[in-house]
């Protein structure tokens, strides 16, 4: 029960974009198409997923331990960014169509700070193993979830009439204000 | 043939011209989070400023000698260092600010702000220019934050900095201080930024077609209005 609220807290009340403000970049950058907004979103919650992983044995088995705590952030980052390159690497040995579908977002992912925050808020709400990992998968379903509403938002919005100075990233932020609004709709459930 | 630019110009292009949000749209995750009140606003910016500041002008002394392969690797090392700094700097002297900002000093890492200025300007300028960019790009961020974090004060809570400023019978817009208010402040700034970039840009260019008419000279052609910038 305790890991099905942490779930749907890190999906839909604390949903990671729309009221932590963490992977705002690709949120704006990735989200006018609802193709790419899809294999953004899977290919992000597959590194959250092991990044809590990582991140969570790094931290409980070397850090802590060796009272290295104070080096939580570069070797957080350093981190990260191997295991989206090793991630990288093995899909595209793996799977083909895979590489092609995800390979030129999986770059972008290590500079998202959607990743380093996941990171982050585990370590200092100081969740347990498994915890972590639902946190994780929640954090990265409920990005894809605000990805993909925006993107469908965003294909329509190509046909309506917007006023020039507010085309592109102003117009989308503000969408993203009403709909930061529709989510708070879930604040009541926890 | 790369244009100078006066050392002035260097530090002044980054509080409008390259302005970090409203032009660059970078470094969007702590403007929209922490610019629920002026002051915190105003912390983020000069923590960030910091961090910017003594990464470029590092980068800018060892740019020589960074392996071009690993230049962006390193950059990110260089970067954490200063961020721990700041980081355990603010939880030891201002427990309170650390606190509101939470998660969000150690984010600064992923900034992309301080990563795209050492990518696109320190790891090619010396570090005299350096320094004034960074400074400069941070003045930028500290305008954005504290315009933002002010409206946002004003409206969502009657205060600025802490001393109240609407009257009592102005009731607080509670939306200004939740997260949707972030996001609709901030595009709408940014709207007006456009449009004001706009306004200038078509008075410029009036400008320069009419001075061409009153000397009297060829018609002006496409290239020439680029080559002006407008």
């Amino acid at each position: 029960m305790e890991l099905f609220l942490i779930f749907i807290s890190a999906a839909l009340v604390n949903n990671f974009v729309l009221s932590y403000f963490l992977g705002i970049c690709p949120f704006i950058g990735v989200s006018n198409k609802l193709s790419s907004a899809i294999s953004m979103g899977m290919a992000t919650t597959f590194v959250m997923a092991l990044t809590a992983i990582v991140s969570w044995l790094l931290y409980n088995l070397i850090l802590i331990p060796y009272h290295l705590d104070f080096l939580q952030i570069p070797s957080f980052i350093l981190v990260i960014a191997a295991l989206v390159q090793f991630v990288e690497m093995v899909i595209k040995k793996v799977s083909q169509p895979l590489y092609r579908a995800l390979g030129i977002f999986l770059p972008l992912i290590t500079t998202n700070c959607a990743i380093l925050g996941l990171a982050l808020l585990a370590s200092m709400r100081s969740y347990n193993f498994m915890e972590s990992v639902i946190f994780g998968v929640g954090a990265g379903a409920g990005f894809t979830l605000a990805l993909i509403i925006m993107a469908g938002i965003r294909e329509e919005l190509d046909l309506a009439d917007v006023p020039k100075p507010f085309q592109g990233a102003p117009i989308t932020l503000i969408v993203a204000g009403i709909l930061a609004l529709a989510f708070m709709g879930f604040a009541g459930m926890i | 043939m790369k244009k100078r630019v006066t050392l002035l110009k260097e530090f002044t292009k980054g509080l409008w011209e390259i302005n970090p949000t409203f032009k660059q749209i970078l470094g969007m995750c702590p403007t929209l989070a922490v610019t629920v009140s002026a002051i915190n606003g105003i912390a983020m910016a000069l923590a960030t400023t910091f961090v910017l500041f003594f990464s470029s002008l590092l980068i800018s002394l060892i740019r020589k000698w960074i392996p071009n392969q690993v230049r962006i690797a390193s950059y990110i090392v260089i970067i954490a260092t200063f961020v721990t700094i700041v980081d355990l700097v603010m939880k030891a002297q201002f427990v309170e600010l650390s606190k509101a900002l939470g998660p969000f000093i150690p984010l600064i890492v992923v900034n992309c702000i301080i990563l795209g200025r050492a990518e696109a300007f320190a790891s090619k300028n010396n570090p005299l220019r350096s320094m004034l960019d960074a400074l400069g790009n941070g003045a930028g961020f500290l305008i954005s934050l504290f315009v933002l974090g002010s409206i946002r004060e004003i409206i969502g809570s009657r205060t600025i900095l802490g001393y109240q400023v609407m009257p009592n019978g102005f009731e607080p817009w509670l939306i200004m201080i939740l997260p949707a208010g972030a996001f609709l402040t901030l595009g709408l700034l940014m709207g007006l930024a456009n449009l004001y970039t706009e306004r200038k840009k078509n008075l410029e260019r009036e400008a320069l077609i009419a001075q061409y008419k009153r000397v009297g000279r060829e018609e002006i052609t496409d290239e020439v209005l680029k080559e002006a910038g407008v």
